[in-house]
């Protein structure tokens, strides 16, 4: 049982494709093995910056001889159609079996494909992975035609067992593979021969490369935290980066660094961001203070200096950046203290938010509006809420959001801090963005729930008004986000909004009916994901009052639970029942059969027994309704599904005598409408 | 290896000497304003087409928004990028690149030099390619780009691009932190300059005219007469009246393309243009060098049978 080793060695791979690529290189060459038969023991796959790499372990010598089996023409049949049958199989007539068939005789072929060595079918999956490899950009180099994510430049492709190893014959576009590998760019470049993984592992880390990315990230993480502790301080955790700072080396060395002392007065935030975007530097925490005071880097060698000239080096980079953000940073403060935020805001009447809908400005003054009519239903002072939004985006006027898009907010929170305005209206300045997606914390303190509502509803209600609604994938003002952000703040909050009337309130020229469609819409999608299924919306968004979210998702809820249990989904079939036949024959006579029902009529016990559980029923219902409890008024109407059943089975509608028939129509449409009083039970499916 | 360069001209210098013995034709700055050194028509059109091609070049360029009155340290609104096209590019460019980076100084095994994802679009020319931004202990200084596309046509064979800011990477290698403090000539020399010595003041001038004088009105109508004359040059009819030879335009209609692409950039530092606008320029833009890089395929030098 052979071993396959397999290396694609190219220029350097985006650290964030590594790990996809080397699972999609797993996936393809060992599909494509067993699909050719062969079986394997174990398969790992690896990635560095400069190469993918796999080891499949235990692997078949060949794949089996498989034996098919091939129906021919009849024995009748002319000899035309025997011709063709023995050229598709080249068989001659004496090798063909003929067999007794239901209608007389036909012949039959054997074909058998003799099974072929690993190492042909190594080389045949091998090229068909290279060619077909899904990365998420490729590209072209040189003369050539193969796509690669940058030029490949070697093939290692071997199979090794007790005797040695042999190379795999195979080309791809001018590359045959071979046995051989290169290590670090500049620490091993020279290039040498590998027998089987292990060796191949092992030579890789004296050549100074190590295979494992994790070990990458592991010694990345142990060496920076070890090197912080020893000064008392903490690396600040940031595992996207770790991930990605392992991916973009293949001899990790940490070297830990101080942040001038001109910078450690600048937020945190902005210390971690500048370092974080441009330098890829992770940053390491003062415990007592909560300053940022260091920074550590990840380079790619080790020199003869110990790391002195790269440390100097991009400290010095990390100087010039931070003198940037300290720049903007006092220039921004000076603008705050000399003209307060709305001055900064003023500038925004220059900025056009969108051609149709006005500047920044005038974007801004339709938030503070809403947010001040918004203010009242979510317990938050009106005054706040509109001061809150007029200087909540003057931030994007600062110098610090300009270099640092993904401050905005925060900037904003710190600028009105310095102003000294009310904590509420500094923190709804960074909260009122949220949720920007579906896993972001929703803001609730009701200053900032007021502005992010009126945010929201003012772009959505302002795109509907002239049209530019989503479309297919397209989403370029990121409407669904808003929408399941107006979502997520009104059901996290429990608030009880008339989304209708904000609506008309945010821009009286967009279509309620529409847009509130469109918000239902990305609420389906939200309880979807909560395991409440789409007809169960759907019954309840046909209720009045859906423009209530958190009503809607009240009702959603129970009648969800309601429906998992035996008596629910039975009720449900025997409401479904009721209204089927009522709405027959309400078809039928044309007439509507709601004038009450009267149980004088009743004949049989269990026509009684329904009447009486009607009326039982009933003001239990109501008063579960007033008081909105929709999982009681779901529990009262429980008590009809046994009597609803035993109705059905005992008494038939159309009776002959049409009082009867009047009467039972109209107990019909009592079911109806008191099992109807939740959701609208005809859209549940099943 | 080489000892270490002592001004921003010798590092110039140095690039030029080593990219000529790696057999580049070594041109001269394109005399028109452009944004960046593959505005040249050394790069963006000849990397169309099959025929091969080599050249390296300084090229002025101008970004009027990043101008800063010549204060800030490495900011400036006119600067210089060194511009190296191989087409095919060579299986070892890499290596070339390492080399060049030795030839001025930088030794690979005492800096930590990366290469690290950067996709290179430029939304005006129509073009794209994929490759790196090259690190030096955790600066960029240079961009490594296999162009796939120009003026949206596939580029066959591929050509190899390398970009360096001159000013950012001297100043890495002299160990210079403003801008206007560099050795421009030897430091010795009897009249020795001093970057800011030498454009200190247009810094302050062009900053000046660029934000705030610039006349929009004359900037917008002369884009539009750039876009006409464009395509007026490109609808004249292949066969020239006068020689009767097939004469295409493409070198004179691409002349207009890089005028409006400047005016475009002008237009933006006066800030005049609404982030919706913007878009629709730049679709202009583009729509000129597209149809530019049109007209060059089908001549000899864009690889069309003569």
């Amino acid at each position: 049982m052979p071993d396959l080793l397999i290396e694609l060695f190219s220029e350097e791979i985006p650290a964030r494709m590594q790990a996809r690529a080397a699972q999609d290189l797993k996936r393809m060459v060992t599909d494509g093995l067993v699909e050719a038969g062969l079986t394997y023991a174990s398969a790992g796959a690896f990635h560095t910056p400069r190469r993918l790499a796999l080891s499949v372990e235990g692997l078949s010598e060949a794949s089996r001889d498989t034996v098919e089996e091939r129906k021919g023409p009849r024995t009748d049949a002319p000899e035309k159609a025997l011709e063709g049958f023995l050229r598709s199989t080249g068989l001659t007539k004496d090798q063909l079996e003929i067999r007794d068939e239901k209608k007389g005789q036909a012949y039959f072929a054997r074909i058998t494909h003799e099974g072929r060595p690993a190492e042909t079918i190594v080389a045949e999956v091998l090229t068909a992975a290279i060619r077909n490899f899904p990365w998420p950009k490729s590209m072209r180099w040189g003369a050539g035609d193969l796509r690669w994510v940058r030029p490949l430049h070697s093939i290692l492709c071997i199979l090794s067992d007790e005797q040695g190893a042999r190379v795999v014959p195979m080309e791809v576009d001018g590359i045959a593979a071979g046995d051989s590998t290169r290590g670090h760019r500049f620490m091993g470049p020279d290039a040498f021969s590998v027998t089987s993984f292990e060796d191949y592992e092992a030579k890789l880390k004296r050549g100074c490369v190590l295979l494992r990315a994790d070990e990458r990230a592991e010694t990345i993480w142990s060496e920076a935290s070890s090197q912080a502790f020893a000064q008392g301080l903490e690396l600040v955790e940031d595992r996207g980066l770790l991930d990605e700072v392992a991916g973009l080396v293949e001899w990790p060395v940490v070297l830990m660094g101080e942040i001038g002392a001109d910078f450690l007065d600048l937020p945190p935030e902005v210390l971690q961001t500048s370092m974080k975007e441009h330098q890829k530097f992770f940053s390491v925490r003062d415990p007592k203070s909560g300053k940022i005071t260091r920074f550590v880097t990840v380079a790619n060698i080790e020199t003869r200096d110990h790391g002195a000239t790269i440390l100097a080096g991009n400290g010095k980079v990390l100087s010039a950046r931070l003198a940037d953000a300290k720049f903007f940073w006092e220039n921004d403060l000076r603008e705050v203290r000399e003209h307060g935020l709305e001055g900064m805001a003023a500038g925004l009447s220059n900025v056009t938010f969108h051609n149709r809908l006005g500047s920044q400005s005038d974007r801004i003054a339709r938030i503070a509006a809403l947010a001040r009519e918004i203010a009242p239903q979510v317990s938050a002072d009106a005054d706040d809420a509109e001061q809150a939004a007029k200087v909540a985006k003057a931030d994007l006027r600062s110098e610090m959001v300009g270099e640092f898009p993904e401050l905005q907010g925060l900037m904003g929170r710190y600028y009105a801090q310095a102003q000294g305005l009310k904590p509420e209206i500094a923190a709804a300045a960074q909260e009122h963005y949220q949720p920007l997606g579906p896993s972001d914390a929703v803001p609730a303190a009701p200053v900032s729930v007021a502005v992010a509502l009126a945010d929201k509803l003012d772009t959505l209600a302002g795109f509907w008004a002239i049209d530019e609604k989503p479309t297919g994938s397209k989403d370029p003002f990121a409407l669904r986000r808003a929408a399941l952000g107006v979502i997520r703040l009104v059901l996290s909050n429990g608030l009880r909004l008339k989304l209708r009337d904000l609506i008309a309130a945010a821009d009286d020229r967009a279509s309620a009916d529409d847009l509130l469609s469109f918000f239902h819409d990305r609420l389906k999608v939200h309880l979807r994901a909560e395991g409440i299924p789409h007809d169960v919306i759907d019954a309840c968004i046909a209720m009045p009052g859906n423009d209530d979210l958190t009503l809607l998702v009240a009702r959603a809820e129970a009648l969800a639970a309601f429906l998992k249990t035996e008596d629910g989904e039975n009720l449900t079939q025997g409401f479904k029942r009721a209204n089927n036949i009522l709405t027959q024959a309400e078809t039928k006579d044309g007439v509507e059969y709601s004038y009450g029902a009267d149980a004088k009529f009743a004949e049989s016990a269990e026509e009684k027994a329904l009447f009486f559980a009607l009326d039982g029923a009933q003001p239990k219902i109501d008063a579960a309704m007033a008081s909105e409890d929709f999982g009681a008024a779901m529990g009262a109407m429980a008590s009809l599904r046994a009597p609803i059943d035993a109705f059905f089975e005992a008494v038939q509608v159309n009776a002959d005598n049409q009082l009867l028939r009047r009467n039972r129509l109209n107990l019909l449409s009592r079911i109806r409408t008191t099992c109807g009083a939740v959701a609208d039970l005809t859209k549940i499916e099943g | 290896m080489t000892d270490a360069p002592r001004s921003f001209q010798e590092i110039i210098l140095r690039l030029q000497s080593y990219w000529a013995s790696k057999g580049c034709a070594v041109l001269q700055p394109y005399d028109m304003e452009v944004g960046a050194g593959t505005f040249h028509p050394a790069t963006t059109l000849r990397a169309l087409g099959s025929n091969h091609w080599a050249a390296a070049y300084v090229q002025p360029s101008r970004r009027p928004t990043d101008g800063r009155y010549g204060e800030n340290p490495n900011r400036l609104q006119h600067y210089y990028q060194y511009q190296v096209i191989i087409k095919p590019s060579p299986p070892d460019l890499q290596e070339l690149y390492l080399g060049s980076l030795r030839a001025i100084g930088i030794d690979p095994t005492l800096h930590d030099i990366r290469f690290v994802e950067d996709d290179w679009e430029s939304p005006t020319l129509g073009a794209w390619g994929l490759g790196w931004e090259v690190w030096c202990d955790g600066m960029e200084v240079s961009q490594f780009t296999y162009f796939q596309q120009v003026g949206g046509h596939d580029c066959r064979p591929v050509s190899g691009e390398l970009t360096y800011g001159l000013e950012r990477l001297a100043m890495y290698v002299l160990g210079v932190d403003h801008v206007m403090e560099m050795p421009f000539n030897d430091p010795d020399a009897p009249i020795a300059l001093k970057y800011g010595d030498v454009f200190r003041q247009t810094e302050e001038e062009y900053s000046r005219h660029n934000f705030d004088t610039a006349t929009t009105e004359m900037l917008l109508r002369h884009f539009e007469d750039a876009e006409a004359e464009c395509a007026k040059i490109l609808s004249a009819p292949a066969e020239d009246p006068r020689t009767g030879k097939r004469i295409v335009m493409a070198h004179p209609a691409y002349d207009q393309a890089i005028k409006a692409s400047h005016l475009f950039n002008l237009l933006d530092a006066r800030g005049v243009i609404s982030v919706t606008e913007r878009q629709a320029y730049i679709g202009r833009v583009r729509a000129l060098a597209k149809a530019c890089a049109d007209a060059f395929v089908t001549t000899e030098a864009g690889g069309a049978a003569a």
